[in-house]
């Protein structure tokens, strides 16, 4: 009996090398993700509960992760809207140049890390370009939690435009069409019609700019000035700060306190995108 | 059908696996077709240069006294991480890192004997340094000791001691000064140390960030900084900086050590242990002292008399008890270091 079902649902799959394909992705998944994953856990776990609850209530742990968590959040909330414009006129209009500057946009993929921070912290400190000219307005970016989410507006663009970009590109033009005929202004088209279209896409590409934002550290060390003081170290840093005197268990704990943090906000996301995807369904 | 798709999944991990095991083990050996050796000298950030130098003239000794061929490889990168990546497996026959301290911690995984620090001369340091200042030219802020940096309006760049072994010699050369000054009253030294660190402006990662701070971003007035850096600073930008140096700073040994384990699988430890005892020799000591580290053989430091300022009263690590004691009194959590700079 068990069998026949087997079988039958085996029949109903159509495309083969399911086992291979499934085998690799458990391989994979293990392999490159959760074990590591466990190892952070174990190694968190040579602290007794009162050292780790010491440790993560520390004055500049607690800063670390508001400053890594409100500038990443800041930073992909900006970069969701200039990241839908982009996306749009990329995808939307015809102008010459319009390659170069979609290749462009992953750029800040491509860079390592450090030297996008040193660059930064270049041009945004007093005496750079945009530092000076921010400096003249009497707004002090380098060194500061505005120069560090300069830095990361600049690492998680990419993330955003690639997220919406294909789903605007495959978007039937009929809707707007049929919105436009329905007597729809434009601004309304955009935002009824569009919009909800774009919601799960823009949703993935905030996550992703977010998540990303909040495990950065290369870019973001040059030009944060990692003050104390400021509060102006991200999480990353303290988690090296604990790593250069090989405190491991230490900085596991951080890290992990940062990684069930993140997960809960990614969860949020990724329900709010669940709620949508249904509202739009009904619809 | 299904069984079999797993059976090939499994027997596909089983190869990946396989495949990463035996590169692995198939390192290449260490001597090459004509029995050349080759030795990796894991080093921190400001020796680039120097062990490039030092590389040619050894391997040259090495092939005339010994009649083998040796190459030397090497890398850098931040002390404390270097040392990390050396218990965790980087393949490394020396080490030549900032402190003793991060040698300490790989003897402590077992990869180094214990007593390697009277292996060689000098605390097996074969050439050392100063913390020193760097000012801008012209020195507008009138810099002259350490009294200057806690006076109002300036400021001073210096990296972070919790995340940087270079700037515990900065603090500990501070601290020393206050000691000095303050006739051991340790309230006053603290009050010294937190109005001292109430005027960094920028607190980088490490020494090498810090020196971008202060060069190219143009960031504050003076940097605390090794002697050697300060140095090639001034060759590299010529007449737009000054070294002051402090009426009492602190003398910096960067240590070398061969990594026994990793040495003995080689069958390198001989090699090794000439690379670094060539280091004492009068034509790498001269090569040293070219590269902005004194010397430790104190007649070729004399021949440097120009370069290094010799009468500066320097303090050692054994003056705070060793740096164990030092991490722990000073920089540990909840450490003095913590405590001048609370929020």
């Amino acid at each position: 009996m068990t069998k026949q079902l087997h079988r039958a649902g085996k029949s109903q799959r159509v495309i083969p090398g399911f086992g291979l394909s499934m085998g690799i992705t458990l391989f994979m998944l293990s392999g490159i993700i959760l074990i590591p994953l466990a190892s952070v856990l174990v190694y968190s776990f040579q602290l007794s509960p009162r050292e780790f609850f010491e440790l993560i209530t520390k004055t500049n742990v607690v800063n670390a992760f508001k400053t890594s968590l409100l500038c990443s959040l800041f930073a992909a909330f900006v970069n969701s809207i200039f990241g839908l414009i982009l996306a749009w006129v990329l995808v939307r209009y015809e102008f010459p140049g319009k390659r170069i500057m979609d290749g462009i946009i992953e750029l800040p993929f491509a860079l390592p890390t450090a030297v996008a921070g040193i660059t930064l912290s270049k041009l945004y400190s007093d005496t750079g370009v945009m530092g000076g000219f921010l400096g003249l307005l009497g707004i002090k970016a380098a060194y500061t939690k505005i120069g560090l989410t300069i830095a990361l507006i600049f690492i998680g663009i990419p993330f955003v435009v690639r997220s919406i970009q294909p789903v605007l590109e495959t978007l039937d033009p009929r809707y707007e069409e049929a919105a436009a005929i329905l007597g729809a202004g434009k601004f309304h088209t955009f935002r009824k019609v569009i919009l909800p279209e774009l919601g799960p896409a823009l949703l993935t590409g905030f996550g992703l700019a977010f998540a990303r934002g909040v495990g950065e550290y290369g870019s973001v060390i040059y030009i944060s000035g990692n003050n104390a003081r400021n509060q102006t170290q991200v999480v990353s840093y303290v988690i090296m700060q604990k790593l250069n005197y090989v405190d491991y268990p230490g900085a596991t704990a951080i890290a992990l306190v940062m990684l069930f943090l993140s997960f809960l906000i990614l969860l949020l996301v990724n329900m709010v995108q669940v709620h949508q995807a249904k509202r739009t369904s009904c619809l | 059908m299904r069984k079999q798709g797993k059976k090939r999944a499994a027997a596909l991990a089983l190869m990946i696996v396989a495949a990463g095991i035996l590169a692995g083990c198939a390192k290449q050996t260490d001597f090459g077709k004509d029995g050349t050796i080759t030795i990796t000298n894991v080093s921190y950030d400001p020796t680039r240069e120097f062990y490039q130098e030092y590389n040619k003239i050894f391997e040259d000794y090495y092939r005339d006294t010994y009649k083998t061929g040796i190459t030397v490889v090497q890398s850098h990168g931040g002390s404390g991480g270097q040392a990390r990546s050396v218990i965790e497996g980087a393949k490394a026959d020396v080490v030549t890192l900032a402190l003793a301290h991060d040698i300490t911690m790989i003897e402590k995984s077992g990869l180094i004997d214990s007593g390697w620090i009277n292996e060689f001369e000098g605390n097996s340091s074969p050439y050392t340094s100063a913390i020193v200042f760097l000012v801008r030219k012209g020195n507008e802020k009138n810099i002259k000791d350490w009294s200057d940096l806690i006076k109002q309006g300036v400021e001073v760049i210096t990296p972070d001691p919790k995340s940087s072994g270079g700037a515990c010699w900065n603090f500990l050369a501070a601290w020393q000064y206050a000691k000095v000054t303050y006739q051991g009253d340790e309230e006053k030294m603290k009050a010294f140390a937190a109005d001292l660190y109430k005027n960094v402006s920028v607190m980088d990662s490490g020494a090498r960030g810090a020196t971008t701070t202060f060069v190219e971003n143009g960031q504050g007035d003076v940097l605390i900084a090794w002697e050697n850096e300060a140095i090639n600073t001034v060759k590299e930008y010529p007449n737009q900086y000054e070294i002051i140096t402090p009426s009492i700073s602190i003398l910096a040994e960067p240590s070398v050590a061969v990594v026994d384990e990793n040495a003995r699988k080689d069958g390198a430890e001989k090699a090794s242990e000439e690379y670094l005892k060539y280091l004492y020799s009068d034509k790498a000591q001269r090569l040293i002292g070219e590269y902005g580290y004194r010397p430790s053989n104190k007649k070729i430091l004399a021949e440097f008399s120009e370069k290094f300022d010799l009468n500066v009263n320097l303090c050692t690590i054994d003056d705070f008890g060793g740096w164990d004691a030092a991490y722990e009194t000073f920089f540990a959590d909840g450490g003095i270091f913590d405590e001048i700079y609370a929020n």
